[in-house]
């Protein structure tokens, strides 16, 4: 145990001298999540919109009040053709047109029911996927609104049924809030598996692991007093992080804090013995990093982190079980949005132990002192 | 006469196709100072990784200090002490912190820590640089300082990678002195180098000749079986045929 703490004290010496990798430990999660949170987002606002009303009618003029009162849309133009509109689209002058025909009130009233012509600028799928589900909420409102009128000019019924939608845990629908947790998660990746990789291999780089292989150093003292600098390491950055999501992005924290602190505990020991096998594996840096990116960026894109695993395909869904980032995303956003504690969180927290019983005993045999 | 306390029995070691060390033997006694001569590539590096337990042996056998190194790596590496050809102990450490690790990774307590480096640090004159980072030393004190860490436990054997590579010839000279004191304290030191001059204050010497022992003895004697006047003269004569060779 003393020889262990000549290592630590060894280790945290190196890193709090180290010029870049601190300010990269504390620095980079903070601009990450302040980037990230704000720029990896779904919404949509103030899309272009080219205006063609034939109408020209209290009703059409009503309608595109509707569309421009969201913020969502910004009327940009007013061709004087569909033609003409097209070609703003084409020109990504415009993302959606919203053509109102002649006759439009007219249709509304005497037969109530008129034709609308919406048209996305499609390459951005998703966009114009928002796009649509915003507009048709839209046209729904206008739609109520209008058959109030309608019902109070000829006295008909309202209609029967009316459905107010009510969004839990995440009451504003922010994206942002939605985010932050996972990026939480991917920061303790960072900093548990990159970081510790690269600091072995640079080591090895170096050649002062030579150094310490010819002295009878044992090869679990050795590899203890890797992991624990960067596991204490990770669970700072997380510290760090969910206090810039709390006081810079007003994140709600409804679960218990030193919950999630368990669980990153217990998540970064599988990181920390990836970023050994990542460093087992590697001669150089460079090797090194590129072998870390890659296991990082697959965990990522597997972690329902920026893409919902509901939406992936089967043989997806079944790969991020195995992925330990997907289960700490997943019970991250539980934590602190939904409030959930250990008995809400259980069906994704055993994968952790087990992967962390798995990965580790692994890296730490493959980890050798001789070459052979 | 004094113990053998290396010993190599046929040590080989391949790397696929090719034979880095190809079957030497040798046995160094207690308390010698073994020069083992060699071109860059002839293995030198590849054998002396062998008996400090770094690299498995393909055959042949290793003894240091009692132990099989192929067996017990880590009983040797409580025997000896060791200095890279590249300087691996952490510059971004002082040379107070290298010690304090090393000493404490040897497991000496912690007086004899604090005794240790005062008298290390004395010894080599760095008392000045003493919180100084390694990396801002000059190179010689630099390879001073990993002599002195690789001797801080007081091992039975040392083993001295090319220890004065780059240096200028007083350090080099220098450098040989304390070799004398540790050896003088009954330290035995196994030394690789290409400086021929130093092969001379060698107590015996090998050379190394792509992969096998094609010499070895006191240098004097070597000097008079091959009838040259130094060192440097049969080296060039053992080495040429393999240099013209590759």
């Amino acid at each position: 145990m003393r020889t262990l703490r000549f290592l630590l004290q060894k280790e945290f010496l190196q890193i709090f001298r180290d010029r870049q990798i601190l300010p990269m430990i504390f620095l980079m999660p903070i601009l990450q999540l302040i980037v990230l949170a704000s720029a990896a987002t779904f919404e949509v606002k103030s899309a272009k919109v080219d205006l063609l009303d034939q109408d020209h009618s209290p009703t059409s003029r009503r309608l595109v009040e509707h569309f421009a009162a969201t913020g969502y849309f910004r009327i940009t133009g007013r061709p004087a053709s569909l033609a003409e509109a097209e070609r703003d689209l084409e020109l990504s002058r415009a993302r959606m047109i919203l053509n109102i025909p002649p006759h439009f009130e007219e249709d509304l009233r005497r037969n109530r029911r008129a034709r609308l012509l919406l048209a996305y600028d499609a390459v951005d799928g998703a966009t114009a996927g928002i796009l649509s589900s915003y507009s048709a909420v839209i046209l729904g409102r206008f739609e109520r609104e209008e058959q109030a009128e309608l019902a109070v000019e000829r006295r008909s019924a309202a209609p029967l049924v009316r459905t107010s939608p009510s969004f839990w845990y995440n009451r504003e629908l922010s994206y942002r809030a939605f985010m932050v947790p996972g990026i939480l998660v991917e920061l303790v990746t960072m900093v548990g598996l990159l970081l510790c990789a690269l600091n072995i291999v640079r080591e090895r780089e170096i050649g002062t692991i030579e150094q310490l292989n010819v002295t009878p150093l044992k090869r679990w003292q050795f590899i203890v007093g890797k992991l624990v600098p960067f596991w204490l390491l990770g669970l700072a950055a997380l510290a760090l992080g969910l206090l810039v999501a709390k006081l810079v992005f007003a994140i709600p924290i409804r679960g218990s804090v030193p919950l999630v602190f368990a669980i990153a505990a217990v998540y970064l020991l599988a990181m920390n013995g990836l970023g050994l096998a990542v460093s087992a594996l590697s001669y150089t840096q460079q090797q090194a990093t590129f072998l870390a990116l890659f296991v990082l960026l697959a965990s990522i894109l597997l972690s329902g982190l920026f893409t919902p695993i509901d939406s992936m395909p089967l043989w997806a869904q079944k790969l991020t079980l195995a992925n330990p980032m997907a289960h700490f995303v997943e019970i991250n956003r539980r934590i602190l949005l939904k409030g959930s504690g250990f008995g809400e969180i259980q069906d994704h927290f055993w994968y952790l132990p087990a992967a962390a019983g798995i990965i580790l005993p692994l890296a730490v045999l493959r980890y050798r002192k001789v070459g052979s | 006469m004094a113990e053998t306390v290396i010993e190599a029995r046929e040590l080989t070691r391949t790397f696929g196709a090719f034979t880095a060390v190809d079957r030497i033997s040798f046995a160094v006694a207690e308390g010698e100072i073994f020069g083992f001569l060699g071109a860059n590539g002839a293995g030198k590096t590849t054998a002396i990784r062998m008996l400090i337990g770094l690299l498995r042996p393909s055959s042949g056998q290793g003894i240091v200090a009692g132990f099989d190194v192929a067996r017990d790596p880590e009983a040797v590496k409580r025997q000896i002490g060791y200095m890279s050809q590249k300087f691996s102990l952490y510059a971004d450490l002082t040379v107070a912190e290298n010690i304090r690790l090393y000493g404490g990774i040897y497991g000496l307590s912690n007086a004899e820590l604090k005794a240790k480096s005062a008298d290390l640090i004395e010894r080599l004159d760095l008392g000045h640089a003493r919180d100084e980072r390694v990396a801002r030393l000059p190179l010689g004190w630099r390879q001073k300082l990993a002599f002195a860490v690789a001797l801080l436990h007081e091992p039975r054997i040392v083993f001295l990678d090319e220890p004065t590579g780059g240096v200028d010839p007083i350090t080099r000279r220098q450098f040989w002195d304390s070799i004398y004191q540790a050896a003088a304290s009954g330290v035995t030191l196994f030394v690789t180098t290409h400086y021929m001059d130093e092969a001379e204050y060698c107590d015996r010497i090998s050379i190394m000749v792509d992969g096998r022992i094609a010499a070895l003895g006191e240098p004097a004697a070597l000097k008079r079986e091959q009838g040259a006047d130094s060192i440097d003269e049969i080296f060039v004569r053992l080495a040429r045929p393999a240099l013209a060779g590759s």
